[in-house]
């Protein structure tokens, strides 16, 4: 039995772990709120069924199919055995050992599918790793994941094999001193053992109390290595897990064809085509939570909050870039980097918060041209290739597009052949050097 | 050809009193660009045979913005998006249809906010109305056992998911439909979209159009279809980049209809 120090080492760990886990999503929800408001309230019942389908379903991860049948294995794994940590957290806490088990047969099927599930996950990830490492899926190759990337993907790989295998051999050695004939110290016989069976004849030979110590062990690193894990998301791509769902709920609800008009341009663009309007009268009186807003983004302030989740969210996986035509054909541009360069700059700014007490001190460095190019930006087609392609429905192509528009009506940095087709619309309204007044001669032309 | 095109403007309509059933919203390229044009009068050939009352908005229309939206220029586009729908509340548009997908998706989806509201289709949409409501017939003959593939554009297929209606269209030729390995949701760019038809690409190893027509040709195609005019000539492009002009046609849905009737 476990005795009152280890109950009250164990409420411990747990406050450190979520307590550490706490902290780190309030910097995460601070830091989202950098970005600028917009409102994804409206069609709630529209947004719960992405979010089902989507993020809850998986509808769009399995249209990679070996890709995606892999990723629900571990998916619904992750979830399933999750259940587990339930009695593992009540154990602990109150110095029971398998409180469940009073479920009897139910016990035993739920054992015995997080055991089979375990096994199972073991399998997925060898093979992720496999096609990361071994084959090296060219999307998994590139050089968009050079680097802590490419560790941070595989660390999160070998976490799930330490922390399935801890379950199965906790198991084992369970299994191993309930079958002690007679008994043995308070392993009752609870449980089905489909998969660590196979296992439990490792112990064979050792002494009872030595079994006893070494299922104490694998207890203790398996819930550990549980909130080390938990802890470890904040640092890595793998926050997909949680923020898949908020993701899917506020993404954009409109076409993907339709970009937003920024409201800004309209009041100005009115202003100008009133004939009303007096170009010498006084500027209205400020709206005082009105920021002076600058046309389009070059950092992530600029950005919208959802814009900002969306690249928290990201977990690398590069189904955008692999089907982003620029991307195919060798240009420079990759919406996945669009995505990793966003988060690493607010990770910059958030950090530039914690150290100057909560004020961003400016550092001379932003988003644009330190993260993202403009030959990045330039390449884009506007096809929404990536956008269709994310399993979670990020959109790298909306922060492109904030970040033309900054280019543009701000720096008026385009490129030339650019602003000769704009100079074309604004004077003779078509982007090439036609005059209006000839566009109805293609009816008797022959 | 003897050309005998009806093709009146809303001013000469209003003129008369009369409101069209359609407003036909030509766009820069089908009003200026030679390969277009065609596809401009292949439309309208059968609008006229359908005897749909139908009008142009003439030397009135003027670019929706599109490119210069996509470029970054949201001044740029909301001034063209003004003045338009000042133009075409004027006349009280109610239904309009264009044979570009870029013009479909702006005036669709990125006027109503600014005030112009319609009801907003494209050729191969409205194409597909007239043969359900029996309006248009179409007489496969010369297109029978033609394998013909489907480009699907951006801005038609993945942004307003109208995937449908033209391939139902080339299906009622006659024609044998192949599809592409990237197709539909998953159809990749002709590269023109965004304002790269006005620019040239950014440094890589290969053309966005040539990766698309290859794509194409797999499938040994005799005719490969196209939905807008930017994508009839990055394909276009992409056909004679390959010396493949005298083997492969790029079409566009209303012109294969009007050949199938002979107009």
């Amino acid at each position: 039995m476990m005795s009152y120090l280890d109950n009250v080492l164990f409420a411990l760990l747990l406050i450190i772990g979520f307590g550490y886990f706490y902290n780190n999503i309030r910097k995460i929800i601070r830091n989202i709120n950098l970005g600028v408001a917009v409102d994804r309230k409206d069609n709630a019942k529209a947004r719960w069924n992405n979010m089902a389908m989507i993020a809850l379903g998986q509808s769009k991860m399995v249209k990679r199919p070996i890709a995606g049948a892999l990723h629900i294995v571990v998916y619904v794994g992750f979830v399933i055995i999750n259940i587990e940590l339930l009695e593992i957290i009540i154990d602990g806490l109150f110095g029971t050992h398998r409180v469940f088990a009073f479920l009897g047969p139910v016990y035993n099927v739920l054992i015995a599918s997080f055991e089979i599930l375990a096994l199972l996950v073991l399998v997925a990830v060898i093979a992720f790793w496999t096609r990361r490492n071994i084959i090296r899926l060219k999307r998994f190759a590139s050089s968009d994941l050079k680097g802590s990337p490419k560790n941070d993907a595989n660390y999160i790989l070998y976490f799930e094999v330490v922390l399935m295998t801890l379950f199965l051999l906790m198991n084992a050695s369970d299994l191993h001193l309930q079958n002690v004939s007679g008994g043995f110290s308070h392993f009752i016989k609870a449980g089905s053992f489909p998969v660590s069976q196979f296992i439990e004849p490792l112990f064979n030979g050792m002494s009872n109390e030595l079994v006893m110590l070494l299922t104490e062990i694998f207890w203790w690193l398996h819930i550990t290595g549980i909130l080390i894990f938990m802890n470890y998301l904040y640092f890595s791509k793998h926050l997909h897990i949680l923020l898949a769902f908020p993701n899917t709920y506020f993404a954009n609800l409109n076409p993907q064809g339709q970009f937003d008009n920024l409201e800004s341009v309209t009041k100005e663009v009115k202003m100008m085509m009133d004939p009303n309007a007096d170009p010498f009268a006084a500027a209205p009186p400020a709206d005082e939570n009105e920021v002076p807003s600058k046309f389009g983004a070059s950092d992530v302030q600029d950005l919208n909050w959802v814009q900002l989740l969306n690249a928290y969210t990201c977990t690398e996986c590069g189904r955008c870039t692999s089907s982003c035509p620029a991307n195919i054909t060798g240009k420079k541009l990759s919406p996945r980097k669009i995505m990793m360069d966003t988060r690493d700059r607010i990770e910059e700014v958030g950090r530039n918060l914690d150290t100057n007490k909560g004020v961003f001190i400016p550092d001379n460095k932003s988003l644009l041209n330190d993260y993202i190019t403009p030959e990045e930006l330039w390449a884009c087609t506007s096809c929404n290739a990536c956008v269709e392609e994310c399993p979670v429905n990020i959109s790298p192509l909306s922060i492109i597009m904030d970040m033309r528009r900054y280019l543009v009506m701000e720096q008026s940095a385009a490129p030339m052949p650019i602003n000769a087709m704009m100079t074309n619309i604004e004077n003779n309204g078509a982007p090439w050097q036609y005059n209006q007044q000839d566009r109805l001669n293609w009816k008797n032309e022959n | 050809m003897s050309e005998n095109l009806i093709v009146p403007t809303m001013a000469e309509m209003l003129a008369q009193g009369k409101q069209p059933e359609v407003l036909f919203w030509v766009g820069c390229a089908g009003s200026f660009d030679d390969r277009a044009k065609k596809i401009t009068k292949a439309f309208v050939r059968i609008l006229n045979r359908s005897n749909v009352s139908f009008a142009v908005l003439g030397t009135e229309e003027s670019c929706t913005g599109d490119p210069a939206k996509r470029a970054g220029n949201e001044f740029l586009f909301q001034m063209q998006a003004m003045m338009n729908i000042e133009v075409l509340n004027g006349y009280e548009a109610k239904k309009i249809v264009t044979a570009c997908p870029h013009c479909f998706n702006t005036l669709k989806n990125e006027y109503p906010e600014l005030g112009g509201k319609y009801e907003v289709i494209h050729h191969t949409e409205f194409l597909k109305s007239l043969l359900d409501d029996g309006r248009l017939t179409i007489e496969g003959g010369q297109f029978k056992g033609k394998r013909i593939t489907f480009h699907d554009p951006c801005y038609l297929g993945r942004a307003n998911n109208v995937y449908e209606a033209p391939r139902d269209l080339i299906l009622k030729l006659d024609a044998e439909l192949v599809e592409m390995k990237r197709s539909k949701a998953n159809g990749l760019c002709c590269g023109a979209g965004g304002a790269q038809m006005f620019k040239d690409a950014e440094p890589g190893n290969k053309e966005i159009n040539i990766e698309r027509t290859e794509d194409a040709l797999e499938t040994k195609p005799d005719i490969i279809a196209a939905g807008c005019p930017f994508c009839n000539t990055m394909m276009t492009d992409g056909i004679k980049n390959k010396e493949k002009e005298g083997d492969v046609k790029v079409m566009d849905i209303a012109e294969l209809i009007a050949n199938a009737q002979d107009l």
